[in-house]
């Protein structure tokens, strides 16, 4: 297997909160991880962490650096869209792609300039004159022009109309993404990208509580569908979650035998902010 | 694998990071002079049409007599020399108000520089290029104490040969040759020793431009305000009980080499006052007559001991912004 990000013992302290506290995973090359957390996680540090963005704890490998040490090296195979609108506003879409072209070794020049003949952005026109969604477009035609093996995305489409957002998710794996890549996505919006991910991984008080592979989530975690008259049977096998839906009773299972489930009622794969919200309950209490 | 750009090297890589600053900052650096030269050039415009206006009102006719051109006339060589020496400061004069200009865009350039895109957030994207923090801090003392400072020049030296023109075309309404005139002024000289300037203000604005960045990336906020008011609430303590009196220096000392010298050594000139200090005193030359910006003026700054302690400083002060320019992580 080839580790594009190997964590391990990673920590991180601000003042008398753990943001990370002795955290360890490993992200295989090919993958689409969403990390996926509660306000004030760890998310972001997390990202920071493997980005180089900020010191830390532990041991932490990104395709073999350091972040800490080789940043510069780094980040010719890396990149990163921090949340909407970081892109400065006095930059012309013209002198953007100029200044990459120029700056990153792994720059497409051509590939940039067809995504870019898709959007409306027009050359001169600057970063200030745009709306967010436009903002987003550009950076991510600058991003997906970048042969890099790592991308990183924190809440890329934040403050984006639906339609921006489903074509940003589209855009990069049509265009993008292929096994030699790797991306890891947070955002809050999961159900927009659980059909994407590869990997899950979430993450409470800096630390990590569920890292899995969306096959293997289906595995082990059921949802179950009964009547009032068999909830109690349900209630018996300790589900880890429950909730009434007109009447009928939806139980979350884990580790509970499917066949076992399945004699009770009708069974299926729990939706990724279902098993978030059951696995987050008394977060903010 | 695809075919990629050409690998960037180190010094293209730090033309585009300068570059990437005049675009940022196209306003303070190209606008700014501009527009001062241009203000400069219609003050003068409004001087000579006033001074036209007042000689005909009261019947002054200067010239018309072609008393002034009997006064050129009669001029030998060491009179004509003083004429192109006003002609040269008139030159000059259109620098200065431009370097005052200067001064305040350097000065909250410097300011600014590793503040407002941590403020703005824009770091985030500029740290998610392959850019050393050394390339961008560099890039930007670069920009403010080369860039800046050179298209200064060029836009004074283009004032000044304009306002040179508007007053030879004047005189030639009054029967003065106007080229003879215009012979007499030195515009090349001027602009060598403007451009031959620039190392020295490099050099001698390095310890205020080092301190301003370390500053901008530094302060969480107000940037401005950590800057001035550290250096003068020092300067303060140490008035009030009277610190610099252990080391037999007067409290003016701290101001002037420490205050003063740390804030606003980016306005052009200051290197002057080393020169004066240290006994080497302006000497005004009849014979080469009032060329106080020649470079043997303007160097002798070199051999003070005040520009190379300053320079050691201003190295210091820039690793230090580097160092939080890495490591500053509020954004």
């Amino acid at each position: 297997m080839n580790a594009v990000v190997t964590a391990s013992g990673l920590s991180k302290h601000y003042k008398n909160t753990a943001a990370l506290d002795n955290v360890s995973f490993t992200i295989p090359s090919g993958r689409i991880v969403g990390l996926i957390g509660p306000n004030g996680a760890g998310k972001t540090t997390a990202l920071k962490a493997i980005l180089g963005l900020t010191p830390f704890d532990g041991q932490l490998s990104v395709m073999g650096m350091d972040p800490r040490t080789d940043r510069n090296k780094l980040m010719e195979q890396v990149c990163f869209i921090a949340d909407v609108a970081v892109l400065p506003r006095w930059l012309k879409v013209r002198d953007a792609v100029d200044f990459v072209a120029h700056i990153h070794p792994r720059f497409d020049r051509a590939k940039c300039e067809a995504l870019l003949k898709r959007t409306k952005l027009t050359p001169d026109q600057r970063v200030k004159q745009m709306s967010k969604g436009m903002i987003v477009q550009l950076h991510l035609a600058l991003v997906m022009a970048i042969d890099a093996r790592l991308l990183v995305l924190d809440e890329p489409t934040l403050g984006l109309d639906i339609l921006y957002r489903k074509q940003f998710y589209q855009n990069l794996l049509e265009d993008y993404f292929d096994e030699d890549k790797t991306i890891i996505v947070t955002t809050h919006q999961v159900e927009e990208i659980e059909h994407i991910l590869t990997d899950l991984m979430f993450i409470r008080d800096g630390k990590i509580v569920l890292n899995t592979e969306m096959e293997a989530m289906g595995e082990r975690f059921i949802e179950l569908m009964v009547g009032a008259d068999r909830a109690d049977a349900a209630r018996a096998l300790r589900p880890i979650d429950e909730r009434t839906v007109f009447g009928k009773s939806i139980f979350l299972f884990d580790g509970v035998e499917r066949a076992r489930l399945e004699a009770l009622g009708e069974t299926r794969r729990p939706s990724v902010s279902d098993l978030f919200v059951a696995t987050m309950k008394g977060t903010y209490a | 694998m695809k075919t990629l750009a050409p690998k960037s090297s180190s010094l293209t890589n730090m033309y585009w990071l300068v570059k990437r600053e005049f675009w940022e900052n196209r306003g303070g650096f190209l606008w700014a002079p501009v527009i001062t030269g241009g203000v400069f050039l219609l003050l003068n415009l409004m001087g000579i049409i006033t001074a036209e206006v007042l000689g005909a009102r009261h019947g002054i006719h200067f010239g018309a007599s072609g008393e002034l051109s009997n006064v050129m006339s009669r001029m030998d060589a060491g009179d004509m020399s003083k004429v192109g020496m006003v002609l040269d400061v008139a030159m000059y004069s259109s620098m200065a108000l431009i370097t005052v200009v200067l001064g305040f865009v350097v000065f909250f350039y410097c300011l600014g520089a590793l503040y407002d895109d941590r403020r703005d957030r824009s770091i985030l994207f500029w740290k998610s290029l392959p850019i050393s923090d050394t390339g961008t801090v560099l890039s930007k003392v670069l920009s403010a104490t080369v860039l800046a400072p050179a298209i200064a020049v060029v836009v004074g030296l283009v004032a000044g040969m304009a306002q040179l023109l508007m007053v030879a075309i004047t005189l030639s309404f009054h029967g003065v040759n106007v080229w003879q005139l215009l012979m007499q002024a030195h515009p090349f000289r001027v602009m060598g020793n403007l451009l031959g300037y620039i190392p020295v203000y490099v050099l001698w604005a390095l310890p205020s431009a080092g301190w301003l960045l370390l500053c901008s990336a530094w302060a969480r906020s107000k940037p401005f305000l950590w800057a001035v008011a550290l250096p003068v609430a020092t300067g303060l303590l140490i008035t009030w009980f009277g610190i610099m009196g252990l080391f037999n220096l007067p409290s003016t000392w701290f101001w002037k080499e420490i205050v003063l010298r740390g804030l606003f050594s980016v306005f052009p000139g200051g290197s002057f006052t080393a020169n004066t200090g240290s006994g080497h005193a302006l000497v005004i030359n009849d014979g080469d007559g009032l060329d106080v910006m020649n470079l043997g003026q303007s160097w002798a700054a070199m051999t003070t001991a005040n520009l190379w302690i300053g320079v050691a400083i201003g190295i210091g002060l820039i690793v230090g912004a580097i160092w939080f320019r890495r490591w500053r992580d509020d954004s």
